[in-house]
């Protein structure tokens, strides 16, 4: 017989999926699962890539696939939706703690309009925002290049779009 | 009525003109003058590819004929390529990279932006979500002209000889065909000759920052909504699609 588990269960067991690339942060907390839902008994997961060419995506749909079936749930879909896009305004409240304690400073302010001036950043070492852009482009799609003038350390900036 | 060949073709020359760019930034990888650099037009080139391959999927699920994005992108030879010829130009220094990338970054984001309300809704998904990174990369590319061109003598004097080599491959982007025409007409694509004045604009403005000339309009090529390219083209597949070519459908 098959059971279906509560939404609320799978979301828990969803929440083990993390970013392969930032793995302190779970794809929930990064805003990538957009719906969880079921539809004729058959239940579907809905992601939205962060950028076009995210390389992560992938994984991260494998991962999600092999989390359900462990828990047994076999009956799914899990289906890509682009609109609304994806924006850093989604990342959750913690996972921005948890991104900053990991060395990554969070997005700044709000998504509208960021992308034409540069951004206020602050330095997830010491907090200070007398920081300087290296390079616009880091390590993933998703970061930039960053050193704070104070403590001196380098380091990895959420881009806000 | 749209018909479905138009919206292929039409989904084609959107997606060829992202994958063949992204192609060409990819060449970057291990030559870059600086780290930042290398990281920087990868990450765009990587962007690109990620547009086509929304476009192409969709390209061939609209074509009908049991192909897929891959399908399209690594068994199709020359003559049935979309994409514009000056992102098909090589690489050249990094002043011509950066020139063509400035080019094509101010006609995208212009594009895109008008097929954020394209009647198709996979369409202006698609566009709604790469308009933010083409945001990205233009602020990347302008900073670059202004920097390389108000810098010394030499980086001007490179960035003069990219405009001027360059020039002729813009007027291209501006043409319309029936196809064009067509999606037009049905509210899914974009007039892009109506966006010739916002873009010479917004050029003209980084141009003269810049201390650049903007060249007279003496000569132009076209040819690539007929499939006609120029020889770079074939070198850049030969190498795009070698391995799908020596072992077809090969997977890992």
């Amino acid at each position: 017989m098959v059971t279906m588990l509560a939404i609320e269960d799978i979301k828990a067991v969803l929440e083990l999926v993390k970013d392969p690339e930032i793995p302190v942060l779970s794809v929930e907390d990064m805003g990538i699962i957009r719906d969880v839902r079921y539809l004729d008994g058959r239940l579907q997961v809905i992601i939205t890539p962060t950028y076009s060419g995210c390389p992560a995506m992938d994984v991260i749909e494998q991962d999600i696939s092999t989390i359900l079936k462990l828990h047994a749930v076999d009956n799914f879909d899990i289906c890509t939706e682009l609109s609304p896009a994806w924006t850093t305004d989604w990342i959750t409240e913690d996972g921005r703690e948890k991104l900053r304690a990991f060395g990554i400073a969070p997005p700044t302010g709000k998504s509208k309009g960021a992308l034409l001036g540069h951004d206020a950043v602050g330095c997830p070492q010491c907090r200070s925002t007398n920081t300087v852009m290296v390079s616009e482009f880091g390590s993933t799609a998703c970061k930039a290049h960053y050193k704070c003038q104070d403590c001196l350390e380098p380091f990895d900036y959420f881009k806000c779009v | 009525m749209t018909d479905n060949q138009s919206l292929f073709e039409y989904l084609l020359r959107l997606g060829d003109n992202s994958l063949i760019l992204g192609q060409r930034l990819a060449e970057w990888c291990g030559h870059a003058p600086i780290l930042e650099e290398e990281l920087a037009l990868t990450n765009i080139g990587l962007d690109l590819v990620g547009q086509s391959r929304l476009l192409l999927s969709y390209a061939a699920e609209v074509e009908g004929a049991g192909r897929d994005e891959d399908k399209l992108a690594f068994h199709r030879d020359t003559q049935a390529w979309r994409n514009l010829l000056l992102l098909e130009q090589p690489n050249g220094d990094f002043a011509k990279t950066i020139v063509r990338q400035f080019f094509f970054d101010n006609f995208q984001y212009l594009q895109f932006e008008k097929l954020c309300q394209s009647k198709d809704e996979r369409i202006a998904a698609i566009a709604a979500k790469s308009l933010k990174e083409i945001t990205y990369h233009r602020r990347h590319s302008t900073n670059w002209v202004l920097r390389l061109g108000d810098g010394t003598t030499e980086s001007h004097e490179k960035m003069q000889v990219a405009i001027d080599e360059l020039w002729g491959f813009l007027p291209e982007m501006f043409d319309m065909d029936e196809v064009d025409a067509e999606l037009v007409a049905d509210g899914i694509g974009v007039d892009v000759s109506a966006l010739k004045p916002q873009w010479d604009n917004a050029v003209n403005a980084v141009l003269a920052e810049a201390t650049l000339e903007r060249p007279e309009d003496t000569w132009s090529v076209r040819g690539s909504r007929e499939g006609k390219h120029s020889e770079h083209l074939g070198y850049l597949l030969a190498e795009m699609q070698f391995l799908q070519r020596a072992y077809p459908d090969a997977k890992w």
